[in-house]
């Protein structure tokens, strides 16, 4: 039985969080919010460092909390990653690892050395915390929740506390993390980027309670999420390099609905990357007008049309094959294009960013 | 230099200070622990009790303790009852009132030391396996240990420089209660100045390098945590 079970609720002055889960057990999901929207609670809750007065959950067939029930933290099979990396300042990198290694419970399934090795941290090993960079002390810490081979690793916005330098020196190593290791993964977030680029399934979380919940394409997908979203609202596709263009310097991408050409980014052939497309980016037209810059026109069908948060603008949905696509544009230019659900029509698409 | 009678109450003193100071790292580490972490509403009168004797006249403190203990206390009758005797003008009963009147000097820097760690790194161990009990020695005691140090010093030097208590509870018995503080006493009472400079002098100089360590070291304490 895999997935992750979780009904909380809890009730604080000025907060409740009240949610009713079924996560997949595998992959990145995503726990997307504002702050004060409940995510880095639930996550809490989900370790035992928070006690939900009524709660239950199950995490791959396993009781962890329910009326009878209530496995203390330090006996569950998790890592947990904190936005701060709070390493131990008495104890050296090394010993900062090894701290839970020499608890662990569970069959050893990431060897110290894999940790070690995959988030590049071999060269800090002997130093004290206070000796690192913020992007290495992240590091460190992500190493450390692998080295206790958890069944669910659990991270509160491990690159908030970063600058975007940082944040890129990092973001590989998450990706890696993704490939290379078969850990479900709960993934606490505020940035549409980090999301985009990392979950496999969403939940969007407001006020304490679950907005919207499902895998991440169709659920970026859903209109009454990206008025929340403003000008991150886009989609993401899960696309495959085809061919390269080495004159100009491009490559072309195909996915379910179609196919585009992006800038190389030197990607092989046959690589397995994102596409994320922005909302913004994408205008409609009824021809494919060839005497245009855009490259990348697809013919689409409209779903769905709804209201953004601006009077001015709507938002609306389509279809690419079986791959949804928003565009925003002014309401004037939908009527004048007399756009309704059915209609056949052509996304031009400005920019289209490759992640991953 | 110092005769034997001052050396054997400077011997005292030690002996006195240094139990005294095991005693409190033992019951006043629980008692900070709990101080620094509880949200029990009972928070606030233990703390109470706890500070009571930094504004209580060692006096009274002593008039209650000897009351305490005495054959009609409560703590007397059950000494008596179990075959330990009589506290009060014993060296056994000098050290359970110092146990009391020291109590704050060693709970008040371990509450504040730990309250300083937070919660985040037990949060950490937690989450690494660690139950809370492992995590209290691993991570909250070497992370506490300035504050460890602080607190014994202070407790060791307090307990150096009592004198109210002890004469309520101990007495003035050669060998048994008669420390420092009170064989000073006694030779400006004999008004035998030059001993009482010599004795008072040793005081001085050890208050002083006790101080001097514990006010040059902390600095460096607090960058290392």
């Amino acid at each position: 039985m895999t997935g992750i079970d979780a009904r909380f609720r809890l009730d604080w002055p000025g907060f409740t969080l009240d949610v009713d889960l079924a996560l997949p057990g595998r992959g990145v999901t995503a726990l997307f919010g504002h702050s004060g929207s409940g995510k880095t609670t639930l996550l809490r809750c989900i370790a035992g460092l928070e006690r939900a007065r009524e709660g239950r959950l199950t995490v791959n067939g396993e009781v962890w909390q329910d009326e009878r029930h209530w496995l203390p933290t330090h006996k569950r099979p998790i890592g947990y990653v904190f936005q701060e990396a709070s390493l131990f300042p008495h104890l050296s990198v090394l010993g900062n690892l090894r701290y839970g290694m020499k608890r662990m419970f569970d069959p050893q399934r990431v060897s110290l050395d894999h940790a070690i090795e995959l988030l590049g941290i071999g060269h800090l090993l002997d130093r004290k915390p206070d000796r690192l960079s913020g992007g290495e002390r992240q590091r460190v810490g992500i190493a450390r929740a692998l080295s206790v081979s958890p069944r669910l690793l659990l991270m509160d916005e491990p690159l908030a506390a970063l600058d975007l330098k940082r944040k890129q020196e990092i973001l590989p190593y998450l990706e890696r993390l993704h490939d290379e290791l078969d850990i479900p993964v709960l993934y606490v977030s505020h940035s549409p980027d980090e999301v985009a680029r990392l979950a496999d399934h969403l939940v969007a979380m407001e006020d304490g309670k679950v907005l919207a919940d499902g895998p991440l394409g169709n659920t970026l997908a859903r209109l009454d999420l990206p008025i929340r979203l403003g000008e991150d609202a886009g989609v993401v596709i899960e696309a495959m390099v085809a061919e390269r263009d080495a004159n100009w310097h491009l490559i072309r991408v195909d996915f379910a609905g179609g196919q585009l050409w992006v800038r190389d980014n030197n990607m092989p052939l046959g690589h397995h990357a994102r596409v994320r497309i922005l909302a913004r980016d994408v205008s409609l037209s009824h021809d494919k007008g060839e005497d245009t810059s855009i490259l990348n026109a697809l013919p689409a069908r409209v779903t769905a049309i709804a209201d953004d948060s601006h009077p001015a603008l709507a938002l609306v949905r389509l279809d690419t094959g079986d791959t949804p696509l928003i565009a925003r544009l002014t309401k004037r230019s939908a009527n004048h294009l007399a756009l309704r659900p059915g209609m056949e029509v052509w996304a031009h698409i400005k920019a289209v960013a490759l992640i991953g | 230099m110092l005769t034997d009678s001052e050396l054997q109450a400077i011997w005292l003193t030690v002996r006195l200070a240094s139990i005294v100071t095991l005693i409190l790292l033992l019951i006043g580490t629980p008692i900070a622990w709990w101080l620094a972490r509880t949200k029990s509403c009972w928070k606030g009168p233990v703390g109470a009790v706890v500070a009571l004797p930094l504004v209580l006249p060692p006096s009274v403190l002593g008039f209650y303790l000897l009351l305490a203990m005495g054959p009609y206390g409560p703590v007397g009758q059950l000494t008596e009852a179990l075959g330990l005797g009589r506290l009060p003008f014993t060296f056994w009963g000098l050290v359970v009132a110092s146990v009391f009147y020291s109590l704050p000097f060693m709970v008040q820097p371990l509450q504040s030391a730990f309250e300083g760690i937070g919660e985040r790194p037990l949060e950490v161990a937690a989450t690494l396996r660690a139950s809370p009990i492992d995590a209290f020695f691993t991570v909250a005691m070497p992370l506490a240990a300035p504050g460890f140090l602080t607190a014994a010093i202070l407790t060791f030097a307090h307990t150096v420089g009592e004198f109210g208590v002890v004469l309520m509870i101990g007495g003035n018995l050669p060998g048994v209660t008669r420390v420092a503080s009170v064989q000073i006493y006694d030779h400006v009472e004999a008004m035998e100045y030059a001993s009482a400079h010599r004795l008072s002098a040793v005081m001085l100089v050890f208050s002083f390098f006790v101080l001097l360590v514990l006010y040059a070291w902390r600095p460096g304490a607090k960058k290392g945590a």
